[in-house]
This record gives C-alpha cells, structure tokens and sequence, in this order.
C-alpha cells in the first residue's frame, strides 16, 4: 500500500506508523467522565467496514502526524491531510 | 445391438454429512454465524440442554471463514487464572472430541514450544511457566539443547539476531484438522435436530423493547427465543445496530504453506518476538503463521511486508527452510480486543447473547467455548468459566491481559 504524506507523498506503508482512529478528542471536562465514559474514550473505537479517518505518522520519513481517509476493504486512500484539518467529506 | 453398451456416469456422491435446511418461521435459539464456535454451540445447545429446535444462520457457507483459515493449533499455556480456565476446558474436550463426535479430526497431540529470544521473554516464559503449573496444566521450561532434541532443525547458535535462548513446552498441545472440526461438530448437531442455513447473511436484529426477539435475514425474518452471535468482527456490526459499541478492531492475519515435503518437524514452534509460528501437517505443508497487519482492514489478504518479515525470522530460525518453496499465502479479518482475550457473555438485550473478540486465537477454544457459550445462553447466566469474560471488564477495569501468551503481536 502506498500512504500519501500530506509533506512527502507517496511512500511505501513500511515507512510509517499507525495510531487508529482520527478525531477521537480528548474529553472536554475530565474529571467529569465516570468509568464507562473513560472506557469508551480509552478502549472503543469505530471498526468501519468501508470509509475510516485514521492517524497515521510517517515515521521513517518527516517524522509528523497526519490524517487520511482510507477505505478498509479496497485500501483505496481519498485524501490525505494535516492534524486538526476538518475530514473531508468522502463517498 | 450386441456386446458391451458404458454409460459413462460419475460415482455417486458420497453421504451427506448433514442436510441443507430451509428457514423456519422460529426457534427457540439462533445462533449467527457457522463457523467452529457457533457450530459447537449448537451442538452442546442440543447435546447438553436439550434445546434441540435451534438454527445456525450463515450468510456465507459452513466453516468457511476463519475456521479454514487458521492454523489449526491447540494449546492452553496461556497466563491468568480466567484464561488457564476456559483454555483449558477446551483442551480436555478436545481430547475427548473424537469419541464425542464419532469422527476423525486428526487431533495430534505434538506439543508446542514458545520460544525465548531476549531476556525479557526468558522472564515472561518462566512465569507463565509456573503460573500453569500452578493451575493444573501441563508446562515446562526447556533450555536450548533440551528445545533442540524436540526439533532438531531449529538453530540455536548464539551469534543470529534472534537467539534461542529457552522456551515454554506445553506436551498437551497440538494441532488439529480445522474443516474436520467444523464438519464433525455440524454433522453431531443436524443428528440432533439442529437446522443448518448457508447462504443466509443476517441483516438485523428484532427487538422488542428491551428484548431481542428474532433476526432480520436475506430470506426474511427469523422469530427466536433467543439469539446468539458468534459472527467475529461482524458481531460488533450487528450490535452496532443496537447502539452497543464492543471495544473491537477488525485486522487481516496472514498464514501460508509451502509445498509437501518429508516430515522434518514432529511438534508445533511459535515465536513471540520474531511473529513467526510454524507446524508440519499430516500430508507434509509447513503451515505458518505470521503477524496482523497494523491497520484495521477487512480485505481478506494482508500486507507483504508482513509475510516478507515472517519468511526472514522463519528461515533465520530453521536455516532448511530456505530451500522450500510458499505453495499459497492468504489472510483472514480477525477481531482483537484491547486486552487479547475475548468477550462472551450477555448484552444490555435480554435474549441476546455475543461471543467475539477472540482474536487470532479463536480456533483452539472451539469446543470449550461453544459448551459454556451454549450453557451461558440455556441458563440466561453467564457459566463460571465465561463470567471474567463480559463487555463490562473495559468499564471496571478487570482486564485480562493476555497479549504476552496470545502469541501474535496485536
């Protein structure tokens, strides 16, 4: 698979490092979160069979995080983009 | 006319293990999903409860996900007390299952290494070592020599990347032949009176209030008393429906096999560090198994780099692999939970029932989830064995940690 860095471009997927969902924010009020609200923070992420916004950082190359919308049966990547960029919409 | 007239005509087909059966309006229990473990709960629903007016509804065909695509091996060295428990029931069914099913299932008890290459992993072998022994089940540490007498062509030369510095053995451990298992298991139920549905993909769940009442089917609805899923990664799609959110991530592990060749390898050798597992079948492929990629995915292949990685350690550890040539490579989606031990049990839904999460170690607990799956469902309780295993753990924080003797990297 090839991985587009929004800085480098194209590159092998050997080269980079996968952090899972993308846009998981950090809760607003911490100390307001019960236990089942932390456990879905921590431990529950979508499992998309099809469209999925991830993380990922290009480790062996620029060294920085970015975003990309990629589909999870074809692998086909729709877009590629900074952190706190919004999604774009796709499909 | 005279002389000799040949009709030229095939055999006729062997018996059928079981007949294909069409959907009834109801039952008292669906079970979604044909693979090993739904297979086995239907089997155990009829066998050990008498609830025998139970369908198995499978939107592809019987055995055909990761109950065929999996290595086969059996083993219950695994940490905690909760896993050493429902691991452990497996395996001593297994060594009755034969006699249970009246058939073959190839089931050879050639035992398994686990193999120590720093440190670190000499700790963790040792401790898990002893924490077996201290629930009952069989487990030894061996040194290098002791690792190359059970499998002579391993290299235990101490100047490679991955040295062998010790292993785990566990003599009880094994292999078995997968599609005999589900086969065996889904001929034992159809004789009870359990419907077998290929071909049947279920689309929703009925719900009535807070009550889970039937299926939604490609070929219309099912009523049930009760339903339980054994769907791997798709059960979190289906509760998805229902607002339940299972704390699992889909991911394609890869296996291969090489060509037939002479039996060079009598017992089953996993690593840990280097993702590599490897054990000879009967007819002669070694099977091998190697890491998930690191993204989710449900393309049922796998990256390269994957396999490239497996075949370097595999060959750096057995140098005569070199020679052998990959017969076929292929991958299956397995579903991980975020302490590598599954989730069994009951949902928010009454009359609804999940078993998933098993990961890339799903095959071995076949028979020993399926019999607490189906008491679990029978009894509207969790059993004994399956109760550290709920949803809830991730709340409570009662995890099962068991990413060191899963054996795969997750």
């Amino acid at each position: 698979m090839l991985i587009p860095c929004p800085w480098c471009g194209e590159r092998e997927e050997t080269e980079f490092h996968y952090g899972g969902q993308a846009h998981v924010a950090y809760p607003d009020d911490p100390s307001a979160v019960d236990d089942a609200g932390w456990a879905a923070y921590l431990f529950v992420r979508d499992n998309s069979k099809g469209w999925f916004a991830e993380r990922w950082l290009h480790r062996a190359g620029c060294q920085r995080w970015f975003n990309a919308v990629r589909h999870t049966v074809t692998y086909e990547i729709a877009a590629a983009y900074p952190p706190g960029a919004t999604r774009p919409v796709i499909g | 006319m005279s002389g000799w007239q040949v009709t030229p005509r095939l055999p006729d087909h062997p018996n059928f293990l079981w007949a294909e059966a069409e959907p009834k309006p109801a039952y008292d229990v669906v079970v979604v999903g044909a693979g090993g473990h739904g297979l086995a709960t239907a089997y155990y629903l009829a066998k050990e409860h008498g609830i025998t007016n139970v369908a198995v509804v499978e939107r592809g065909w019987l055995g055909g996900g990761n109950m065929a695509r999996n290595t086969t091996i059996i083993r219950s060295n695994y940490l905690w007390d909760e896993s050493a428990g429902i691991y452990e029931h497996a395996l001593k069914l297994w060594e009755g299952l034969e006699a249970e099913l009246d058939c073959s299932i190839a089931f050879s008890q050639r035992g398994v290494l686990n193999l120590a290459h720093s440190l670190g992993d000499v700790r963790e072998g040792r401790r898990r070592v002893n924490a077996n022994q201290l629930n009952g089940i069989d487990a030894q540490w061996l040194g290098p020599e002791d690792v190359q007498k059970l499998a002579p062509i391993i290299d235990i030369s101490t100047d490679v990347r991955y040295p062998v510095l010790g292993a785990t053995y566990q003599p009880r451990a094994g292999i078995a032949k997968h599609d005999w298992v589900a086969w065996g298991y889904a001929r034992a139920a159809h004789a009870l009176g359990v419907d077998l549905i290929q071909g049947c993909e279920v689309t929703g769940l009925r719900r009535e209030g807070e009550r889970v009442v039937g299926v939604d089917t490609a070929r219309g609805p099912i009523r049930a008393g009760r339903v339980a899923l054994a769907a791997a990664g798709h059960s979190s799609v289906l509760l998805s429906t229902l607002g339940i959110r299972l704390p699992l991530q889909s991911y394609p592990l890869q296996a291969l096999v090489s060509e037939l060749l002479d039996q060079v390898l009598d017992t089953v050798v996993m690593s840990n560090a280097v993702h590599v597992y490897v054990s000879q079948a009967h007819k002669g492929e070694l099977v091998m198994g190697a890491g998930i990629d690191s993204y989710v995915g449900y393309g049922q292949r796998g990256s390269f780099s994957v396999i490239e990685h497996q075949m370097a350690a595999a060959v750096e550890l057995f140098p005569i692999f070199a020679r052998a040539h990959v017969l076929r490579t292929w991958g299956g989606i397995v579903d991980v939970s975020p302490d590598a031990s599954p989730i069994v049990g009951l949902t928010p839904y009454a009359g609804l029932y999940v078993n998933c999460g098993w990961g890339t170690g799903g095959f071995k607990a076949t028979p020993g989830v399926g019999s607490v799956f189906a008491d679990t469902i029978a009894h509207d309780r969790p059993h004994p064995l399956a109760a550290p295993f709920t949803m809830e753990r991730f709340a409570t924080g009662a995890l099962i940690d068991e990413h060191g003797a899963a054996a795969v990297a997750h």
